[in-house]
């Protein structure tokens, strides 16, 4: 008996020994900009090339504009990065994915829409939001630049096998309440460390009825609980998200694709080193209030005090977490007014994330002083946003539909929150100064953040459903 | 490609001192390097130099009495601060080998990482080993890497722990990458039969 986990990760072990870490075999490699110069300049030293460069994928995303993208990369340390990509691409036959590319985007939206990302597959990028790709059933986890270039010269990487956890979540979520709100919900009750050490298999009812694009975004935030990844059994909507897509199999070889992929799931009583159950009725519209991801809340309740967190060694940390947001202990976060709203990143940037949000906005407008942002996930995303008229909804609501990238999920190009500003962001990390130097951050959904931009303030989404 | 050996037979650089912190090791302002080498001038930079530039003529790197591939030092060597460089400077300056009776684990981890051998060694075996090397610096310590195994000047010995897979590498010579591409047969037998 065996985990869906275990089996993935063991058939694609190439060498295992006692004391050894073990060899795993990696079928596809992202990388992007960031995380890749060192790696190539190594294979430079070494004299050797890509090893695979068929199952090797790039774009570039962390540091580009989403504005003007036709023009040079104003800022120069992030034109050097991206030019130093195109650089090595081209001479080790690396497949880029370059700005105004019509499959450019962010990397972790890009491979599964693109049908690079592929049930009972290893995959491995130099970020840690990889674990996105586990949602299709797949073993997908962020390495360091170093195992960067051990995958590029070998495509298989030097890894000791994580423990296995397993969170079920059963029952019927509420209206209003999306996939975003159930993993901040459960890095609000397992903390932003619960998951160290471990790869988590989410299962249950409540995540079987999620769509692709929800699974995603559940898997993404496995890192925020401090998990190597996470991922998800596919099933029929699996396959029928993977089908027909640019470079999943076609045809008769999907067919027989599927056949094998209809294997891939958890034995009957197999054995997890950890398990969760939660309830998805007990679960709301969630929001942050610190400045890490497992400091959530639902937004009808109120801020912890002192007194009432358990761990009295985190006292400290609290006090400056809650100093660094301006929030005070006990405090509530219903109708705190926000300055910024971005609606983006691997987490949430999907056409399912703009549609819900177009849906929402349209026909209402935004509170005046607030700046909304809508960065899509992809090229391929923005143009079905325009396609789909989202584009127009978005401008009469006057919200600015931007080029695709990491954007203001990491502040790298020039998309930065001010000191001092508050932003609803439907990224996934609200540590100090990640969106911009003193910016704050409040993590919740697309629903959550676009009543924010319609309001100005931090509202309970469920009173305008 | 990193050297390999088996077994190190070489003079020592007694540095007596404990929780030696990576701060010392390297300082922060020396991190700002895209490469991996010349760390090796900046080793304990602030302890070498007066003002930065005047060599102390008493600290153990600017004294001829002493020299070696083996630096020995005091409990709990590597604290503070994560970074690689410390072991990179370490291994920079020539070192293969270092000796002290308990050791931070990350620097522990990042020095076998960058081919540097961490022996742990118990109190008492590492007062010996300084009594010796300060009454004749040019006794030789041996690290007997195969059989985890360390002897000093007057024949006593210790056995130390390493890691198989690390062992493994510093016999061979090999790095992470150069281990991996030593198993490419494995690599595309695997790939034919998937
Ligand atoms: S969107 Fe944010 S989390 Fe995702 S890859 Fe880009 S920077 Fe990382």
């Amino acid at each position: 008996m065996q985990t869906l986990f275990d089996k993935i990760w063991d058939s694609h072990v190439v060498k295992r020994r006692e004391g050894f870490p073990d060899v795993l075999y990696i079928d596809r490699h992202y990388i992007h900009e960031v995380t890749s110069p060192q790696a190539f300049n190594g294979l430079r030293k070494r004299g050797i090339g890509v090893f695979r460069t068929d199952q090797t994928t790039a774009t570039a995303d962390h540091n580009v504009p989403t504005k003007d993208q036709h023009l040079p990369i104003r800022e120069a340390l992030s034109r050097h990065q991206v030019e130093t990509l195109r650089k090595n691409c081209a001479e080790f036959g690396v497949e880029l994915y370059d700005l105004l590319h019509p499959y450019q985007g962010i990397v972790h939206i890009i491979g599964p829409e693109l049908g690079l990302t592929l049930p009972g597959m290893t995959m491995v990028c130099g970020d840690s939001h990889t674990s996105t790709h586990g949602a299709f059933g797949s073993i997908a986890f962020g390495i360091g630049t170093s195992e960067v270039e051990q995958v590029l010269a070998t495509q298989c990487v030097l890894q000791y096998k994580p423990r296995r956890m397993r969170i079920n979540v059963n029952g019927q979520l509420g209206k209003g309440v999306l996939s975003k709100d159930i993993i901040l919900y459960i890095i609000s009750k397992i903390s932003a460390s619960g998951g160290n050490g471990y790869f988590v298999e989410y299962a249950g009812d409540a995540i079987r009825g999620l769509s692709m694009e929800a699974r995603m975004t559940i898997c993404n935030m496995s890192i925020e609980m401090g998990a190597r990844g996470g991922l998800i059994a596919p099933d029929q909507t699996t396959f029928d998200y993977v089908k027909g897509r640019r470079f999943a199999p076609q045809g008769e070889d999907f067919e027989k694709v599927v056949a094998y992929w209809q294997t891939l799931k958890t034995d009957e009583g197999a054995v997890f080193d950890k398990e969760y159950d939660f309830d998805a009725d007990d679960i709301g519209p969630m929001i942050t209030y610190g400045t890490n991801p497992g400091m959530g809340i639902k937004v009808t309740e109120r801020i912890p005090t002192l007194e009432e967190l358990k761990d009295i060694s985190e006292h400290a940390s609290f006090t400056k977490s809650l100093e660094y947001m301006g929030l005070k202990p006990g405090g509530q976060l219903l109708g705190q007014k926000v300055d910024y709203v971005f609606i983006g990143s691997c987490t949430n940037a999907r056409i399912e994330d703009l549609r819900l949000v177009a849906d929402f906005v349209k026909g209402k407008r935004k509170a005046s002083g607030v700046e909304v942002w809508i960065i899509p996930g992809s090229k391929q995303v923005e143009k079905q946003a325009q396609e789909e008229g989202l584009d127009q909804v978005f401008e009469e609501a006057g919200f600015e539909l931007r080029g695709p990238g990491c954007s203001a999920c990491l502040g790298m190009n020039e998309d930065k929150v001010p000191a001092g500003k508050y932003c609803i962001s439907t990224s996934n990390r609200n540590f100090e100064g990640r969106q911009g130097p003193g910016a704050r951050t409040f993590l919740a959904s697309p629903l959550s953040a676009a009543a924010a931009a319609v309001t100005g303030r931090v509202e309970d989404i469920r009173e305008y459903i | 490609m990193k050297e390999n050996f088996k077994t190190l037979t070489s003079t020592v650089v007694p540095l007596p001192i404990e929780n030696i912190d990576t701060d010392q090791i390297i300082p922060a302002r020396f991190l700002k390097a895209t490469t991996r080498e010349g760390f090796g001038d900046n080793l304990f930079r602030d302890w070498r130099y007066e003002n930065g530039t005047q060599p102390k003529a008493d600290f153990v790197l600017n004294d001829s009495t002493y020299s070696g591939k083996i630096l020995a030092a005091g409990k709990n060597f590597g604290c503070g601060s994560s970074r690689e460089h410390a072991a990179w400077a370490i291994y920079d300056a020539g070192f293969r080998v270092v000796v002290s009776s308990f050791f931070a684990d990350i620097f522990k981890g990042n020095a076998l990482n960058n081919s540097l051998l961490s022996v742990q060694v118990s109190d008492a075996f590492l007062a010996r080993l300084f009594e010796l090397v300060e009454a004749d610096p040019q006794s030789e310590v041996v690290v007997d890497l195969e059989n985890q195994k360390i002897t000093l000047p007057d024949g006593t010995s210790e056995s130390f722990e390493i890691n198989a897979y690390k062992k493994a590498c510093l016999i061979n010579g090999y790095d992470d990458i150069a281990y991996l591409l030593s198993l490419q047969g494995d690599i595309v037998a695997f790939e034919n039969k998937n």
